[in-house]
């Protein structure tokens, strides 16, 4: 038995301490925001935080995520309605969407330490989401604008 | 050129009358059918959307989509067409994904399939009709619950107002009053007098898209979210090629000591989908992944296990040398003879490689039996042919004749489709193993197995000859065309289209592009298929199909002519694109204006991109490129100019501008139009220098996005759109880019350093060995 903190509740599973974080939070506790890509950390859609760092749920197993603070695009902000989130429709980012709750998740690691990033520091960050309807163009505006919104300007 | 004809054998619905009148909460727009299987009155909250659109009594409006939304935002379009003539508020409009019911085939084609960029054009009239019938109805109900004339009424917000008074009651009042009642005839349909363009509010606007909400906090639901209790998991065990294996035994002894694992199902596939697939079934989906890494299984490797990239090729250049098996797809004048009365002759060959669709969310589905129906929760980009495939490995079809009442598909958002769920693969071994375990199995294939099984684009080879006269003006051009031919694979006959020397039937979505705009007199056009690539590799339609090969090799083509005659490769487009003959358009509606609006795009993106003005710096170029894709009959005016710079000791080509300008004829949401260039424009990118897959001893090598490398976000270079709308008639934005923006690079590659690269993608190597040659 595994006991995770997701999203400040405590779930307890019974698995494998090697399962990937990834499909205790999609399949067994049917949390589905966070998404399967391609397993072996290449694409960022299943993109979490672990005690506020983005990591790929994909390449985390159970164990090491238990006692930690989990957060999912579920439990990135109450309403929904995080900087990132409220950038991310004022952009029109989405077009699939399926890589989209991993791409918010690692900017919003970003946004929390630095929320001036320059150009650079954001393209570094960001360059292991892959969006396949390549979005990309949007998804750097957005990032631009939400941590505009966040400095009050 | 393709025709877009009824799909035969497949079901038809009987189109007897449009009914609006109040079911149980509600008012329902639509074809009158039978009622067949179940409804969509859960995710409706009570209402009954049996057809296009309905409105309950709390006055929401409903669309109910047929098409797949993959990201194009299809649905929220549709909405935004319905909401036009309803006069429905924005906020009133929402979405439903049409289950498989052969009522919600589209209107032009007869069957429930989303490709083509066609959605947007061919149910724009459909659309606007079932809005505006539902508003002639309101207006009718309203005139009695008000006791003023219909013609003193005007609906308005999801209103109708008085327009003497400003008294109004609301869309919510009237259905509620159950006096919205009328049966629509197809001809009192037609008769029906639409907006003008002057007269639109919605259509042009930039509507948020309905879906993207949903998109940005997790809730919206993919083919892989769904759950059904009681289901268990199934992950594949693939041969090592691509197709022809047939499985000789399976151990799974070493799986029986995985926990929770069920059984080892090896697919019976008879409709040949799918060759030598092994389902390992578990409880859990980590399970079922163990599972099938112990399966022993032992394959014969069957008759493609020698095939690569290179036994490919070669069987396509002695297809084009020996040149008995071509179907001839345009035949104007007689090239043969004004070959041999050109001054100089340019030749060249063209290669496009393999490639790998990779939507970001595998390929998955979801089946189980209740009631003696199969339920598939997937997101698919045709329905009908799924359905098929899906009774056919089910076996609960009779006498071959299917029906939604024997396979039922709960369809989902696509997490990336680009053609890639065209296919219905994914149904087949998710239907096998719920079959032998007799529960609900959610199947879903690793990356792994979602590259090594995809049905790509297929490597073509193109052989393009064309002869100048003395003056450098050219006068006849033959273009052979070859390579597997995804569409014909299909076995539909309807999606053939007949030779012009009447040989027979052949798949035309290989070759469209081929029969370009431009004003050259004596042009043959022959299409081949390579049956050894067609078996070894099924492939599929990739995002923009033929056009990304074709325009590759004719734009290619075009800088060749104007380099060997001395001309400037725009001012010799522009006079080609002289709307002369055939060439003047107008024998579809969608192709008014011909080869005038294709001039108009290109000297558009030329003016924007500073084209001839700005200074270039060492070792960069500009290159340009215009197309037509889709197909003759609905052609999107595109082009392209690309600015590079190549580090010419390395042959490295960097990507500094792409400046795009398409004419769409009429914009329904600019910005949703923008989102759609911005992402093809980039796709062409990528899969003009960065997307390679390739075939060795029969199977696709690639595996994951280490191997497989489409573009990110650092990769990305700078881009100017212009959308041009001109009122003519909606033709498709979501493909044509991706065609145009190959041949602009090769072009500026040219420009830059003099290296002609002929095969895609475009690699470093290449560029260096071309700068030599």
């Amino acid at each position: 038995m595994v006991t995770l903190n997701i999203n400040g509740h405590d779930h307890s599973v019974d698995v494998p301490n090697d399962t990937p974080l990834l499909w205790v939070i999609r399949e067994h506790l049917q949390m589905t925001g966070t998404k399967f890509g391609c397993g072996a950390g290449l694409c960022g859609a299943c993109t979490v935080h672990l005690n506020g760092e983005a990591v790929r749920s994909c390449q985390t197993h159970v164990s090491e995520a238990s006692g930690k603070k989990i957060t999912t695009i579920e439990g990135l902000d109450p309403k929904g309605e995080h900087p990132l989130q409220r950038a991310w429709i004022a952009e029109q980012v989405p077009q699939c969407g399926y890589c989209q709750s991993g791409q918010i998740m690692q900017a919003a690691s970003l946004l929390a330490k630095n929320a001036d990033p320059t150009k650079a520091e954001l393209v570094a960050h960001m360059d292991g989401n892959l969006c396949r309807c390549m979005s990309y163009v949007r998804i750097q505006r957005a990032i631009l604008r939400a941590a505009a919104d966040m400095r009050g300007v | 050129m393709t025709k877009h004809h009824k799909i035969d054998g497949l079901p038809r619905i009987d189109r007897r009358s449009f009914i609006v009148g109040t079911a149980a909460t509600g008012l329902v727009l639509g074809y009158a059918v039978p009622k067949i299987g179940e409804s969509f009155a859960a995710t409706t909250a009570g209402v009954e959307a049996t057809q296009w659109v309905s409105i309950g009594n709390d006055g929401k409006v409903w669309v109910t989509v047929g098409k797949a939304d993959m990201g194009q935002h299809i649905a929220s379009t549709m909405a935004q067409l319905v909401a036009e003539e309803l006069e429905a508020s924005w906020k009133d409009m929402n979405v439903v994904l049409a289950s498989n019911d052969p009522k919600y085939n589209d209107p032009v084609l007869g069957a429930q399939v989303t490709g083509g960029s066609w959605s947007t054009g061919m149910n724009f009239d459909a659309m606007c009709r079932a809005g505006a019938a539902g508003r002639l109805t309101l207006i009718k109900a309203a005139s009695e619950m008000m006791g003023v004339p219909e013609n003193e009424l005007r609906a308005r917000d999801s209103r109708v107002y008085h327009t003497k008074t400003r008294k109004s009651v609301t869309f919510a009042e009237i259905v509620e009053s159950g006096k919205a009642n009328k049966a629509w005839s197809p001809d009192e349909l037609k008769a029906i007098k639409l907006k003008t363009p002057d007269q639109y509010t919605k259509i042009g606007q930039s509507l948020p898209q309905l879906d993207i909400p949903s998109k940005t906090n997790g809730t919206c639901k993919y083919g892989i979210d769904a759950f059904v209790p009681d289901m268990v998991y199934g992950k594949l065990a693939l041969p090592p090629v691509r197709f022809g294996a047939t499985v000789k035994s399976v151990d799974d002894s070493a799986a029986k000591n995985v926990p929770g694992f069920i059984k080892a199902v090896v697919v019976d596939d008879k409709t040949g989908t799918t060759s030598g697939w092994v389902v390992a079934v578990a409880t859990s989906y980590e399970g079922a992944k163990k599972a099938a890494a112990a399966l022993k299984i032992d394959w014969d490797k069957g008759p493609y296990a020698n095939v690569s990239d290179q036994s490919i090729i070669d069987e396509s250049r002695r297809l084009q040398k020996d040149g008995t098996e071509g179907f001839l797809f345009v035949k104007e004048g007689d090239s043969a003879s004004a070959m041999q009365k050109a001054a100089k002759v340019i030749e060249g060959e063209y290669l496009t490689s393999l490639n790998i669709h990779a939507p970001l969310e595998p390929m998955n589905a979801l089946a189980l039996k209740k009631d003696g129906v199969w339920h598939i929760y997937t997101g698919n980009q045709f329905n009908t042919r799924t359905t098929a495939i899906a009774a056919a490995v089910a076996g609960s079809s009779k006498d071959d004749v299917w029906s939604e009442k024997d396979v039922l598909i709960h369809q989902h958002y696509l997490g990336g489709g680009f053609g890639r769920r065209l296919e219905s693969d994914m149904v087949v071994p998710a239907v096998a193993a719920a079959k032998a375990v007799g529960k609900p199995v959610k199947l879903i294939y690793a990356r792994e197995d979602d590259m090594q099984m995809d049905f790509t684009r297929p490597l073509t080879y193109q052989k393009v000859k064309v002869g100048l006269d003395s003056d450098g003006k050219p006068i006849a051009m033959e273009h052979d065309v070859i390579g597997a031919w995804p569409t014909k694979r299909w076995g539909i006959p309807a999606f053939l289209t007949p030779a012009v020397d009447k040989k027979g039937p052949h798949d035309a979505f290989t070759v469209n592009g081929a029969d370009y705009w431009y004003s050259i007199p004596n042009h043959t056009v022959t299409n081949y298929e390579n049956k050894l690539a067609q078996n070894a590799t099924p492939s599929g339609q990739l995002r923009s199909v033929a056009p990304g090969w074709t325009f590759w090799a004719v734009e290619s083509t075009m800088d060749d002519i104007a380099h060997a005659s001395g001309q400037d490769p725009v001012e010799m487009r522009l006079k080609l694109l002289d709307g002369a003959g055939a060439n003047v358009g107008g024998d579809k509606p969608q192709n008014v204006g011909g080869a005038k609006r294709l001039a108009n795009a290109l000297r558009i993106a030329v003016g924007r991109s500073g084209y001839g003005a700005i200074k270039l710096g060492p070792d960069e170029g500009i290159g340009v490129a215009s197309v037509s894709s889709q197909e003759r009959t609905s052609p999107t005016w595109t082009a392209c100019v690309a600015h590079v710079k190549v580090d010419r000791k390395t042959g490295e080509v960097t990507l500094k501008k792409l400046t795009l300008a398409m004419d769409v004829g009429t914009i329904v949401n600019p910005d949703g139009v923008r989102a759609q260039i911005e992402g093809s424009t980039l796709w062409g990118a990528s899969i003009a220098m960065l997307e390679k897959a390739t075939l060795a001893n029969g199977g696709i090598e690639q595996t994951n996005f280490d191997s497989y490398t489409p573009m990110r976000l650092s990769q990305v270079p700078e881009l100017d759109i212009s959308i041009i709308g001109n009122g003519e008639p909606a033709v498709g934005c979501g493909e044509p880019a991706v065609t145009v923006v190959a041949p602009a690079i090769g072009n500026a590659i040219f420009n830059a350093v003099g290296a002609r690269v002929r095969s895609l993608p475009i690699t470093a190597e290449e560029v260096k060995a071309a700068m030599k040659a």
